[in-house]
């Protein structure tokens, strides 16, 4: 029997999606949420560091699995190499409801003024496709408010004198720093910067009906056991099952948007729970696989009309992929500086967040979270013995006495760095995977250097007695801040979507993901992403609401 | 094995259950195996006990050998590192085989020092023979070193980091309790 058709496809349930599912739910909309993975719990992988999101060597935490996924590497010189979920370089995002939202660092970060308009602040860049976004920071203020208020966010932008402006606090107050965030806040106010609390989507006091953070080490990478991290899959994705106009579609992935005859948008086809391929069809599909995955699905929906894949006539779907940079400086200490208060990160600044000379953008720079013992296994001063009594002598002794400091440095955006479908490698289901190629643009590397003597710097005023740099670099970014591959933009021939999110020319299809950062920000991109998905997901419901059948 | 034996086994089997209330492991009570590792031979076990312990010798902690990195290896070449039973099983024994020609013995033979200097030759991808062709001795340095610190540091449900030593030695305690877990100062 065939599935009944709906208003609304929502493919993927993870930071946009989920937000998306709420808006058009609430609205009236009937829809279905696909997700690929399942409900991820805390249970299932507890404090195991090996299996985390962030140290994945024997696996993701919440998938996806090495078994049925796998994605090409082309490197420079035109080889290719097959990597798995779990291997380095594949650029994974959490397979499960509320996807990375569930096990992420939950620092909810708005993005600055400048962020929305690059090319008018640092003008145009050799070999960049750097722009202006087709919305300013003031359209999607609103949208980050109610993210931070229907999700929860703790912190006190006031004390940040770089942060835009808004209209309302947060609504949490922010999170006391562990003994090492106090050094370096004392530092960093020593220095002439301006240290505060990190955002976080994370409940301070209790909220939203979960309660406060119990501050456990292993926060990031992990799924919260006690619910206190705020993700979809806690907030907007139950909100949205409770309407009843939204049903959720776990362990089912969509293969292709359904192009008909007349060249109309009409559904997906999908594989379901027992891998059997099934159709769905609606009035309009709105698309928040990451940026990667997206792109992905646009690229395999060919079709007479489409011939290089939906919204691709240009060529401009997969391109300008974009991650994070991220670099920073270790620092030794004399004494301990940790004090096992977790997850960790609690104190940044935005000082070098624009305005640097010489550099585009910047970032911010704070403390890291909490290093687990593997991970520390692989952090060493330059010429420090990698294995070894030494190294063993140097794990036992400094563990609690270093510190890191490190930030996402915004990278340059790049034509060359992309998102492509493999023409061999199908997955488990036979459909092409995910192709990644291209690197960093080569002035990354400079910011990159400027942002780790920053870090430097700071470490030492706190009373780090030995530091030493990890500079950012060229490689080929992407991983779980990945961005910039559907671009929205007014001009249809640089860009993949209009500023609410639709494909040009394509009335009833939409994205809503870190695909749309025309750039990345100096920062975290969830709360941005979580933003876009309200803007896009409003915008659907009041256009629907009106009457507007998107035809 | 035949049907009747199969069935008796199997009867064998629920019958030790009941009588020892599940605590046994099957395999082991019913039919002891000739070798306990899964991928490993026992002699590669030897070798591996070796390298993992020159990797995190023994201090005033244990080391690898004692923390349980060859079974931890051994259980994930069987699991999520099946992709590299082949590199192990040809490792091991180039590593073998170059000890043969070069000392006649075998590497856990070799005095600590002497493993010390094979080891860091394989590092620095200075192996001479066809056995370590395109930078394979650096590879496979790379791969024992990396499964040993995940071994000796990682979770001890993988099979290492035995009765948590590794987390001991660290001072950080575990398991991590939900809630704030604080030291003795």
């Amino acid at each position: 029997m065939g599935n009944k058709h709906v208003n609304a496809i929502i493919v993927g349930a993870g930071a946009g999606g989920g937000v998306v599912a709420k808006e058009l739910s609430v609205a009236g909309l009937s829809v279905v949420l696909f997700e690929r993975g399942g409900w991820a719990t805390y249970d299932d992988t507890d404090t195991d560091e090996l299996i985390s999101q962030r140290t994945t060597v024997l696996g993701n935490a919440y998938g996806p699995d090495d078994q049925r996924y796998r994605r090409v590497m082309a490197n420079p010189d035109g080889s290719t190499k097959i990597v798995l979920p779990s291997e380095g370089g594949y650029s994974n995002n959490a397979a499960c409801v509320g996807s990375g939202t569930v096990s992420y660092g939950a620092m909810a970060w708005r993005y600055m003024e400048e962020d929305f308009k690059l090319k008018t602040t640092y003008g145009p860049i050799e070999g960049s496709t750097l722009e202006d976004w087709p919305i300013t920071y003031e359209d999607l203020e609103p949208c980050y408010e109610k993210a931070e208020w229907e999700l929860g966010v703790a912190g006190d932008d006031s004390l940040n004198p770089f942060a835009a402006p808004r209209r309302k606090p947060q609504p949490m107050p922010p999170f006391s720093h562990n003994r090492e965030a106090q050094m370096l806040h004392d530092a960093a106010l020593r220095l002439g910067f301006h240290p505060f609390p990190i955002p976080m989507l994370r409940n301070s006091v209790p909220y939203g009906g979960r309660p406060a953070c119990y501050r456990m080490r292993t926060c990031v990478g992990f799924a919260c056991p006690v619910n206190a991290k705020a993700g979809t899959h806690n907030t907007v994705i139950p909100v949205a099952l409770q309407s009843g106009n939204c049903e959720l579609r776990t362990n089912t992935v969509v293969s292709e948007i359904i192009v008909n005859e007349q060249g109309k948008i009409t559904g997906v086809t999908y594989f379901d729970e027992k891998n059997r391929k099934q159709v769905q069809t609606a009035d309009l599909i709105i698309i928040s696989a990451s940026a990667t995955e997206t792109a992905r699905l646009l690229l395999n929906s060919k079709s007479k009309f489409f011939p290089k894949g939906i919204g691709n006539d240009n060529g401009w779907v997969g391109r300008n992929l974009q991650g994070h940079a991220y670099t920073g400086a270790y620092g030794i200490f004399d004494e301990e500086v940790y004090d096992d208060l977790g997850p960790g990160a609690s104190v940044a600044i935005c000082d070098f967040n624009h305005h640097n000379k010489g550099i585009m953008g910047g970032g911010l720079l704070a403390n890291e979270f909490i290093r687990m013992p593997y991970l520390f296994s692989n952090i060493r001063p330059p010429g420090a013995a990698r294995w070894g009594a030494e190294h063993k002598l140097f794990q036992r002794l400094n563990f609690k006495k270093v510190a890191q400091v490190a930030g996402p440095y915004q990278e340059i955006p790049n034509f060359e760095a992309r998102v492509e479908v493999d023409p061999n490698v199908v997955d488990f289901w036979g459909i092409p995977v995910v192709r990644l190629s291209g690197s960093r643009h080569e002035k990354d590397v400079e910011g990159c250097k400027l942002m780790s003597e920053k870090a430097e710097l700071w470490l030492k005023e706190a009373g780090a007695v030995y530091t030493w740099q990890s500079v950012g670099g060229k490689g080929l970014s992407g991983g779980q801040h990945q961005a910039g591959t559907c671009r929205m933009g007014n001009d249809p021939k640089t860009s993949v979507t209009d500023k609410y999110g639709r494909i040009h020319a394509v009335p009833n299809l939409f994205v809503a993901d870190g695909s749309l950062h025309v750039n990345n920000g100096g920062f975290n991109p969830a709360l941005t992403i979580m933003a876009l998905g309200y803007r896009v997901g409003g915008y659907i419901a009041s256009e629907w609401l009106k009457g507007n059948r998107f035809k | 094995m035949d049907k009747q034996n199969k069935f008796s086994r199997r009867r064998f089997i629920t019958l030790s259950l009941v009588a020892t209330g599940g605590m046994c492991l099957l395999s082991r009570c019913v039919n002891p195996p000739l070798s306990s590792w899964r991928f490993l031979t026992g002699q590669e076990s030897v070798l591996l006990d070796a390298l993992v312990e020159q990797i995190i010798p023994a201090d005033e902690w244990p080391g690898g050998r004692d923390a349980g990195v060859t079974n931890f290896i051994d259980k994930q070449l069987v699991g999520p590192y099946t992709r590299y039973q082949e590199s192990y099983r040809k490792g091991l024994h180039a590593i073998q085989e170059t000890c043969k020609t070069k000392f006649q013995k075998q590497f856990e033979n070799l005095s600590w020092e002497e493993q010390t200097q094979f080891l860091k030759k394989m590092e620095a991808g200075k192996m001479e023979g066809k056995a370590w062709k395109k930078g394979f001795d650096r590879e496979f340095f790379e791969l024992i070193r990396n499964h040993a610190m995940q071994g000796f540091y990682g979770s001890p449900r993988h099979g290492g980091n035995k009765n948590n030593v590794s987390y001991k030695m660290m001072a950080l305690d575990y398991p991590v309790i939900i809630g704030q877990n604080r030291y003795k100062k």
